[in-house]
């Protein structure tokens, strides 16, 4: 083994019949990995560990909760109330939804920023593209349970898109539903496919890491490494590295859950589901908010696609595209810190799909901010609907030919060394010689 | 580091002016509710016991005429130093369907501690046709299910106006209130001046009830208010400090890569 020290016999028994023990030191201890992550790195464990705690509270939750449409709401509400540090497993799940997308978003656009899709990294980021997918459905799946008012709206709403597809439209639909409208069928196959859907995920993820362990980790300079003297293992320098950024997380995961465990919520899904009286304003929760947008965005007919069909087609495009990122950016460096126009663009792009999210939150014939004459936040939707796939189909392609990228640095030591003052230069000299 | 912390804050900014406009009072022209303090708000707020028995007592002899409480039980008012003695004549006040006697006839009974509040009718129907037409809603989770609840459902207790506003008409049975979604509400004001009497003796004004029965409705949405931010303070200490270890440790062993 590699660290060097004389292996246990009976780890070395087992070892020598199932290398697990060779793999999990090749994989957690040994992989190589660039000297220089910054702390944006840190994000791809957060989310595995985010996974992880909605995996282990989900699997409790389910041993109290009833999908049934009498029962469910009541159920949760027998969660809070009566089962011992039920609100506590209740208000982390449904906080960890928040906690999930939001470092998994973060995950991403670093991934953007640096570049981290390009060859020989496609798979990799496919693989993202999927994690991505399927968390959208999980979440949309698990929202549902409750069985509160914006539950039963969203389940509504989503589910009638397909009603959108030609000829076949309204037939998939009711084969989703069970029946005729949302209902018992709808919510018991819900709570079946949300109890699987994470352990689809936990084998998407394996290949995930499988592919990064294969292809290697991309690093801030976006160059790769030129030999052992710009890797270091992955233990101990990064997962204490992790674990230092997990207990940083973990205090704002924390701050949420016991402080404001509401905050990201929908008031109205306090009040049990009523398919008789449907809520003033249905929105998605915030993290679905820029996709909202996007489906609203479209509110005309084009030659024969109906705007319905137009919209769910945008909504499918805006997350699909991610998978044609890899060949739509056609520069050739990957990292953002030496493209000076792409840099840019990346954060106007950032900026427009928070303003998508600010769009999807609010009615589209609203003015915007309540004030502007001329701007409904249908037409703000509109326009930074069609920046958003500007952005990948247009902007993007074009850029690679057009910038000039600044010079690269030879190898990941050598910024290392000239970075920073002349002292901290000098004392990262030494370490450097030796290797 | 710094220019990670930088940019989280920049996007966190973003984010929640981006969610602001989301929060936004929900459509309709009424004016944002008065943010009040209340003793259950803030990282260290606890409820204030005497004040929710006193909201109890207007839940019972108010609310409770048109409004279920379905989701607390009667047991559970232990929590807000009632005796079982107490809690067992509360419970005992209400009558239920019991088990079917030994000739197989329906029985009722007196409500037990173990139950959830009795609803004061028997189904949706009994109740809008008691109330012009109109369904009382449950109030169990009323304070969680509008946005700034406890400022919300104040508001509306106390934002009734005799008069409408010039040139509003208010439907017949229907009474004005400043603060309820399109004005025109069918719940006649609840509360009046003196109009129950508090054990100890605070002078009940309309004010006085409207703030106790929040504070009880916000512990019957939100029971375990207390425990939760007395944890989460601990939970988010240790967690700071061990976040600050693993950070020396961090520095500890890379300070050899630097």
């Amino acid at each position: 083994m590699a660290s060097g020290k004389k292996p246990n016999r009976i780890v070395k028994w087992v070892d020598d019949r199932l290398p697990i023990f060779s793999f999990v030191e090749h994989h957690l201890a040994d992989y190589p990995t660039p000297k220089n992550l910054s702390y944006w790195w840190n994000f791809g464990s957060l989310a595995g560990i985010v996974l992880v705690v909605m995996i282990v509270t989900g699997i409790v939750l389910a041993m109290h909760y009833t999908p049934h449409t009498d029962m469910a709401f009541d159920s949760v509400e027998r969660i809070m109330r009566d089962v011992n540090y039920g609100w506590l497993l209740r208000y982390i799940h449904m906080n960890g939804g928040t906690m999930f997308f939001i470092v998994v978003y973060i995950h991403l656009f670093r991934g953007m920023y640096y570049g981290s899709y390009k060859t020989p990294r496609e798979l990799l980021w496919w693989l993202g593209v999927i994690i991505l997918l399927l968390m959208i459905m999980t979440a949309f799946l698990g929202y549902v349970l409750p069985w509160g008012q914006m539950s039963f709206w969203a389940a509504t709403v989503i589910t009638k898109l397909f009603t959108a597809i030609p000829l076949v439209g309204t037939a998939i639909t009711e084969w989703l539903w069970g029946g005729f409208a949302v209902g018992n069928p709808t919510l018991n196959r819900f709570f079946s496919l949300h109890y699987l859907m994470p352990f689809v995920i936990v084998g998407v993820v394996l290949a995930h890491i499988w592919a990064l362990h294969t292809s290697k980790s991309n690093n801030p300079l976006g160059i790769d490494p030129k030999g052992p003297q710009d890797t270091i293992p992955f233990h101990p320098y990064y997962t204490v590295k992790d674990n230092f950024g997990i207990g940083a997380f973990f205090v704002f995961f924390a701050a949420v859950v016991f402080f404001a465990p509401d905050f990201f919520g929908e008031p109205d899904n306090y009040i049990r589901a009523n398919p008789l009286a449907t809520p003033a304003h249905i929105v998605p929760e915030w993290y679905f908010l820029p996709y909202y947008a996007v489906l609203r965005a479209l509110d005309f007919d084009i030659w024969f696609l109906e705007a319905k069909l137009l919209g769910v087609i945008a909504l499918a495009a805006s997350i699909f595209v991610l998978f044609l990122l890899p060949w739509l950016d056609t520069s050739k460096v990957r990292s953002g810190r030496f493209r000076p126009i792409f840099k840019w663009f990346f954060w106007i792009f950032l900026l427009d799909c928070v303003i998508l999210g600010v769009v999807g939150g609010n009615a589209p014939d609203a003015q915007v901010f309540g004030w502007s004459k001329w701007l409904t936040y249908l037409k703000l939707g509109q326009a930074a609907t069609a920046y958003y796939f500007a952005h990948f189909l247009i902007i993007l392609p074009v850029l690679g030919f057009v910038e000039k990228p600044l010079p690269l640095p030879t190898s990941i030591s050598e910024p290392v060394l000239k970075g920073g003052g002349a002292a901290s230069a000098a004392a990262a000299a030494k370490p450097m010689e030796k290797a | 580091m710094r220019r990670l912390a930088v940019t989280l804050v920049v996007l966190a900014g973003l984010g929640a002016g981006g969610l602001a406009p989301v929060m936004v009072w929900a459509a309709g022209d009424e004016p944002h509710p008065p943010g009040r303090h209340w003793s259950f708000s803030g990282v260290f707020g606890t409820y204030d016991k005497p004040q929710l028995r006193r909201g109890l007592q207007v839940y019972r002899e108010v609310c409770a005429a048109c409004h279920s409480l379905r989701l607390v039980a009667y047991r559970n008012l232990a929590a807000i130093g009632l005796d079982v003695k107490a809690i067992e004549a509360i419970a005992a006040e209400k009558k239920l369907p019991g088990a079917p006697n030994d000739e197989g006839e329906a029985t009722t009974r007196k409500a037990l501690p173990s139950d959830k509040f009795v609803p004061p009718f028997a189904n949706e129907n009994a109740a809008r046709s008691a109330n012009n037409g109109a369904l009382p809603p449950d109030l169990s989770l009323m304070t969680k299910a509008r946005l700034r609840g406890p400022d919300y459902v104040y508001a509306l207790l106390t934002g009734y106006k005799e008069e409408p506003p010039e040139g509003v008409t208010v439907p017949e049975g229907m009474y004005f209130n400043t603060y309820f979604p399109g004005h025109n509400i069918a719940m006649a004001p609840p509360i009046s001046d003196e109009g129950v009497e508090f054990a100890d003796k605070t002078k009940a004004t309309v004010q006085q009830q409207a703030k106790d029965v929040v504070a009880f409705l916000q512990w019957a949405a939100d029971p375990y208010l207390e425990d939760r931010k007395r944890m989460g303070i601990k939970v988010v200490l240790f967690l700071i400090f061990l976040t600050g270890l693993l950070y020396a440790y961090k520095r500890k062993v890379w300070a050899k890569v630097h």
